[in-house]
């Protein structure tokens, strides 16, 4: 079917063959260095990859996120007999907004990596000429944005539910993208570097009942040593930044401070997730 | 144009944990040379477990060697394996990165990724997909489409953001046969305009023996043969093969089928035999006449191909017999 053959073609050098004896170390200084193709610059390509893992959404997220979204609403109806209003409701309707966000940023991430990589599909984006954070990032930042509207209909559904003033969850626009960094982050990292998908899956789901557990349970009720734990979960600045800004005259400061943190750490862990992708692309 | 020298790699031994036994140290590719010249054809022809993906992933930066160099255009891919991705377009035997995207935005995507601006990513996607024939599956999801399709449009990202170098892990693999001449049409198209090198590798011998240059037969991660397909036939020129269906089972009862059978290799009802031109005269007419005919469904008599080869030289490891002579 081959109707060219090689010898008449343009710069097809016979001469290779005669060459080939002489070893790797006859840098003859008339051989040619191709000129490299583009690289792939971060925005364009993490644009790209945005836009393609976001219209993944159409087919099997968007059920998905009614999970994520049901399941928050409902721990929230269970939480009303549990809670009597004030700092604890606060907590619990920040905590099931940002529980949308580490439902799906770090446990379908989670799990989304972790079968990409068991199943060879990183040699895709591997062999393109492409950063490892536009990688990340894209699909980190694709994912976040799935998680928009569920975070959008817990906050609205929790401040009724409660009776929560819906003044300010307009907070929620730098919240979910910090939170979603953070998570999303953590998530890509945990399925990168799991040795199997099972793994994977399970240390999402274990990241995700972490986020459930220490995120919208008030923190009064916890033991001191799980508190701890809960000053280590990165999901858990984006709480209380959302927390604060539910009572009648928010401290802004703190706020900020909190969403700085969760900043930091969306920024630690995108750039574990980047390292954790070179580490398992090339192996 | 690409130059491999010594490419050695291990896969160190797995400790067996409680109820699976370890696997020993293999050695997935051995001291592997090899020499792809600009704009020719070259084959990686080999049975499971030889090492062609193994030598394939070392190639395309994939993999770090133990050691030895791989050249590719003058640069150094050990030691720079990001420049592979630079160099070349490689098409894995996996489309999981791709699945849930259409045809068109997984081929645009592609193009992007490796630096297209959008227009001309969206401008060469339209070309490729038209040229592979796509243009009416272009907003299918690949997970929807048939096996050969969704290869068709993996190899569709390959080609899009042009490489001069094609690094092909089995493409036409579940291709019907006008696929399979769009994707060789197009490699050709590319040899013939920009002088592109493609690396095949590849099981399908038929295949190989038709679109291939040259090739390299690897057995346990060694090339053992490094020749055009025809000189590779040559190896194995002046045998026949001789294959004999029998109805139910061979009758032994005939000495000259007794004879044969110390040199077939049988599969059930089937033999298959290397004989030099006289002796395979000799077995057709002892199995065409006299008491062993009753017993012959079929028989065909054949001039070695490149399975010939391939079987002969690739595998020594199973239960076909060597067909080179030394």
């Amino acid at each position: 079917m081959s109707v060219v053959p090689a010898e008449v073609l343009p710069g097809a050098a016979r001469a290779d063959g005669n060459r080939a004896d002489h070893g790797p170390d006859t840098e003859d200084g008339g051989r040619a260095v191709a000129v490299l193709g583009p690289r792939a610059r971060l925005w364009p390509a993490l644009a790209a990859v945005y836009r393609a893992q976001l219209s993944r959404a159409r087919v099997a997220r968007i059920p998905l996120l009614f999970v994520a979204t049901f399941q928050s609403v409902g721990i929230m109806v269970l939480m009303r007999g549990v809670v009597d209003g004030g700092g604890e409701a606060r907590a619990v309707v920040a905590g099931s907004s940002v529980l949308v966000v580490a439902f799906v940023a770090l446990n379908l991430l989670a799990q989304y990596f972790g079968q990409l990589r068991a199943s060879g599909g990183l040699d895709h984006y591997a062999t393109l000429p492409v950063p490892p954070a536009a990688v990340v990032l894209g699909a980190a930042a694709a994912y976040a944005s799935f998680t928009v509207p569920g975070t959008f209909v817990t906050a609205v559904v929790g401040s009724v539910l409660f009776q929560l003033p819906l003044t300010h969850l307009w907070i929620l626009v730098a919240v979910v993208p910090l939170a979603g960094a953070a998570l999303a982050g953590l998530g890509a990292a945990l399925g990168l570097l799991a040795p199997r998908p099972e793994l994977a899956t399970l240390l999402g789901q274990l990241g995700m009942s972490a986020a459930l557990l220490l995120g919208v349970l008030p923190p009064g009720r916890l033991p001191t040593f799980v508190q701890y734990a809960r000053d280590l979960m990165p999901s858990t600045y984006g709480v209380e930044a959302f927390a604060r800004t539910f009572g009648p005259d928010p401290d802004w400061a703190a706020v900020l401070l909190d969403l700085g943190v969760c900043a930091g750490v969306g920024v630690a862990s995108l750039a574990v997730a980047t390292w954790a992708y070179r580490r398992a692309a090339v192996r | 144009m690409c130059a491999v020298r010594d490419l050695t790699k291990t896969y160190p031994a797995v400790r067996g944990r409680r109820g699976t036994p370890g696997t020993p140290e293999v050695r997935a590719t051995d001291g592997v040379r090899i020499d792809i010249r600009r704009g020719e054809i070259f084959g990686l022809l080999g049975p499971n477990g030889a090492g062609k993906t193994t030598l394939v992933r070392q190639l395309t930066g994939l993999m770090r060697p133990d050691r030895g160099s791989v050249e590719i255009l003058g640069h150094d891919i050990v030691r720079h394996p990001e420049r592979a991705a630079r160099i070349l377009a490689y098409l894995g035997q996996e489309s999981t990165a791709l699945d849930e995207l259409t045809v068109s935005l997984a081929v645009e995507t592609t193009g992007r990724l490796r630096g297209l601006d959008v227009r001309s990513a969206r401008a060469e996607r339209d070309a490729v997909l038209e040229e592979l024939g796509l243009s009416a599956l272009a907003s299918r999801p690949l997970k929807k489409l048939s096996g050969g399709q969704r290869r068709l449009a993996c190899f569709a990202t390959a080609l899009v953001g042009a490489r001069p170098f094609l690094v092909l892990d089995e493409p036409t693999t579940g291709m019907d046969p006008v696929a399979r001449r769009a994707v060789w049409g197009a490699v050709d198209r590319r040899r013939a305009e920009h002088a592109t090198t493609v690396l095949l590798v590849t099981h399908n011998v038929i295949e190989a023996e038709t679109v291939l240059d040259r090739v390299a037969v690897l057995d346990r991660g060694r090339v053992i043969a490094c020749d055009t397909p025809s000189g590779l036939k040559e190896q194995v020129a002046g045998e026949v093969r001789l294959e004999l269906v029998w109805r139910e089972r061979a009758p032994l009862d005939v000495p000259e089928v007794a004879a044969l059978r110390d040199r077939a290799v049988e599969s059930g009802r089937r033999w298959s035999l290397r004989l030099a031109p006289e002796e395979a005269r000799a077995a057709v007419a002892a199995v065409t006449g006299g008491a062993a005919f009753a017993a012959l469904d079929d028989f065909t008599l054949a001039t070695p191909s490149l399975e010939d080869v391939y079987l002969a030289l690739g595998g020594s490891a199973g239960s076909v017999r060597g067909l080179v002579k030394t």
